[in-house]
């Protein structure tokens, strides 16, 4: 071999990806900036983000598309534009939609597997192994996303690659194709393989991944194992519900909690959220204030909201609410908003920092301050109901 | 929470740590389809399976060949019927309107040979399959000039066949007839790369099909206006080295004395495209795509 690979090759194999200081910015616009990781085979490795954080960018640049302002990616060592045989060691889908529409299926894998140098009998291979046998010989025109993202994933494993990349891969697939990719994804890791797979979706990657790199205007927010991040990100806390009375009973009790080491918070409703204290010391206190509880039970906060509140500072396209103003015809003088049919005022509005606050010192965009929590209600409704794995 | 260069101890996820360095190997997946260095010519039998399984190939081609035969056969049936008498005209010629017409079909399949990958995305793909900008473009090169060559020779040459049957005139020359069927199936082609590199540079189908529509018209449009003493030189060089005078010149009937004739225009637009296409594959190397 006559290269000189940089990275640790006896370790690792021809298989790792390696981003060192990687930055692309377009004019002003910064949209990957000093952004440094390692994906190593054998495992999925999620990149998380939300819309605009660059992981599309990252993408792109791994595969030479994108030339980086400043800092490299290399794949076993090499950059991937002089790998010795690109395709037949990385396969990518970057987007769905990104196939002539006038070809069939077929004929668009056939000319991506003579350009590869790969036998023409492997295109129905893979075309079985997504499922879209039957639909071969159609005009890819007429395909639907989820059929769309079946023939990107094609593409990708025509050259039976080590290195695989998938920017969203789940877009557009129904129940049974999310299963389906999944499952795909664990299994091309479990045969040694290095997968790296894009998502804006924490749900989806807490099922996937064994390896989480979030990323966040471009930036790393964090780089571990989805173990890690369960333990380090979904803080256990207790919801305590006083019961009904004055006001200062609460107020006493949150003095006192806090006094006694617990960190505490109002949830929307009346509740609070208590963390670093035990449910039996919890207990111990409200007794020694004389309060009286109607609730005290344990709560796990969900990878969902962690990941939320991991990326709430940085969140690109934050949506406003429709207020339709100008548009609506002037209030009748006696009109519907009488004292019985006052619109509810959204009881559940979300509040400042009311999530479980993150360990110490770990992450410095959950302090962003004076920003307004992103989450809708919705989110504030299921977050505590769903299963953290 | 931010470990960006050295990687957290593989705790839990990674299912194989490779704890040795000599049992690391055996962990990773190798594939069982034998590995084979992809060549310049599997790019080119990727591409000529691009071009063929798209519908827009077939309706530019089928356009052309029936512009270059029907304009050619019209002319000569025409010139049959009324009985004229050509004169000093040659009769292959009259191939020349149908060839000026069906060039504006290859233009169109030169652009849309690349800029139709921008347009859909698909230039991502190839690009991830096939790193090596320069073996992609020189293999869609090599393609497309063939298949235009091959048609514009081929239809030239029919419509000469039939031109010289129907219409009583001097028998052109063998040189004559290698310029009017060759070397203007050549030029054609040549015409038809600078429409690909041209695509490659602009990567959007429109713009690149009008600039090039607009390099064929425009010189000879200028000229007619440029009334003005002071410009003749300049109308002239621009009436010469018109595209449609250039063609004219391969059946020696060029509208200017002086300027490109016999096989010159080949070269000059050979030349340019070569110039167009060094330009387009610095481009294709340099940008982000």
């Amino acid at each position: 071999m006559a290269w000189a690979p940089t990275t640790d090759v006896s370790r690792w194999g021809w298989s790792m990806i390696e981003a060192i200081g990687l930055t692309k910015r377009y004019g002003a616009k910064t949209a990957v900036h000093n952004l440094s990781f390692q994906v190593r085979p054998g495992a999925v490795t999620g990149f998380l983000g939300p819309n605009g954080s660059g992981k599309s960018t990252t993408m792109r640049m791994i595969l030479g598309l994108d030339q980086p302002t400043s800092g490299h990616v290399t794949i076993g060592g090499h950059p991937f534009r002089s790998l010795p045989n690109a395709p037949r060691q990385v396969g990518a889908l970057l987007d769905a939609k990104a196939v002539h529409g006038g070809r069939s299926a077929r004929n668009h894998l056939l000319s991506l597997a003579q350009l590869a140098g790969i036998p023409a009998a492997r295109v129905d291979e893979v075309l079985g192994v997504v499922g879209l046998q039957d639909v071969a010989r159609k005009r890819s025109k007429g395909f639907s996303l989820g059929m769309g993202q079946r023939l990107g994933i094609a593409a990708a494993l025509l050259g039976d690659p080590q290195v695989l990349l998938f920017d969203e891969p789940v877009n557009g697939l129904d129940p049974e194709g999310i299963l389906w990719v999944r499952n795909l994804m664990k299994m091309l890791a479990s045969e040694g393989r290095t997968v790296f797979v894009s998502s804006h979706l924490m749900s989806e990657m807490a099922l996937t991944a064994d390896h989480l790199i979030v990323i966040g205007r471009g930036q790393l927010l964090s780089d571990m194992s989805v173990k890690d991040f369960i333990s380090a990100n979904s803080a256990d806390f207790a919801r305590v519900r006083v019961a009904d009375g004055p006001a200062e009973r609460r107020e006493k009790l949150t003095a006192s909690l806090t006094e006694a080491g617990g960190q505490v918070m109002s949830e929307p409703g009346g509740a609070l959220r208590v963390t670093g204290l035990p449910l039996p010391r919890i207990s111990d206190v409200a007794h020694e204030a004389d309060v009286r509880l109607w609730e005290l039970s344990p709560h796990q906060a969900s990878l969902e909201e962690a990941y939320m509140r991991m990326t709430q500072g940085v969140v690109d396209y934050r949506s406003t609410a429709d207020q339709k103003a100008g548009l609506q015809p002037p209030a009748a003088p006696h009109g519907y908003a009488q004292p019985g049919y006052e619109v509810p005022r959204q009881p559940e509005t979300p509040q400042q920092n009311w999530y479980a606050p993150p360990p110490p010192g770990q992450n410095p965009y959950a302090a962003a301050p004076d920003r307004p929590a992103p989450a809708a209600p919705d989110l504030t409704k299921r977050e505590t109901s769903e299963d953290p794995r | 929470m931010t470990t960006p260069t050295t990687p957290p101890t593989p705790s839990a996820p990674q299912q194989q740590p490779a704890p040795a360095p000599q049992a690391a190997p055996a962990g990773f997946y190798t594939s069982p389809i034998p590995v084979r260095r992809a060549t310049l010519g599997d790019a080119i039998a990727s591409e000529w399976t691009k071009i063929r399984s798209v519908r827009s190939t077939m309706w530019t081609l089928g356009v052309m060949i029936v512009l270059l035969l029907g304009i050619g056969l019209l002319a000569a049936v025409a010139v049959d019927s009324a009985g004229s008498d050509l004169g000093s005209t040659p009769v292959l010629s009259l191939g020349f309107f149908g060839v000026l017409l069906g060039s504006i079909c290859v233009i169109t399949l030169g652009v849309m040979t690349i800029a139709s990958e921008y347009g859909t995305g698909m230039i991502r793909t190839t690009l991830t399959a096939c790193p090596s900008r320069a073996r992609v473009l020189s293999a869609k090169a090599i393609v497309f000039f063939l298949l235009t060559f091959v048609i514009t020779t081929l239809m030239t040459a029919l419509v000469g066949v039939l031109q010289t049957a129907l219409i009583d005139s001097a028998a052109p020359s063998g040189d004559d007839w290698l310029r009017a069927t060759v070397g203007v199936g050549l030029y054609t082609a040549a015409l038809g790369l600078l429409s690909l590199a041209v695509g490659a540079l602009i990567r959007h189908s429109a713009g690149a099909i009008t600039i090039m529509i607009g390099v064929v018209l425009l010189p000879l449009v200028l000229a007619m206006f440029m009334f003005t003493d002071s410009l003749n030189d300049l109308r002239m060089a621009l009436f010469e080295y018109s595209i449609p005078n250039q063609l004219s010149a391969f059946y020696s009937t060029s509208v200017a004395d002086s300027g490109p004739s016999g096989w010159d225009p080949l070269w000059i637009m050979l030349g340019v495209s070569a110039v167009a296409l060094l330009g387009a594959y610095t481009a294709l190397d340099r940008r982000d795509v």
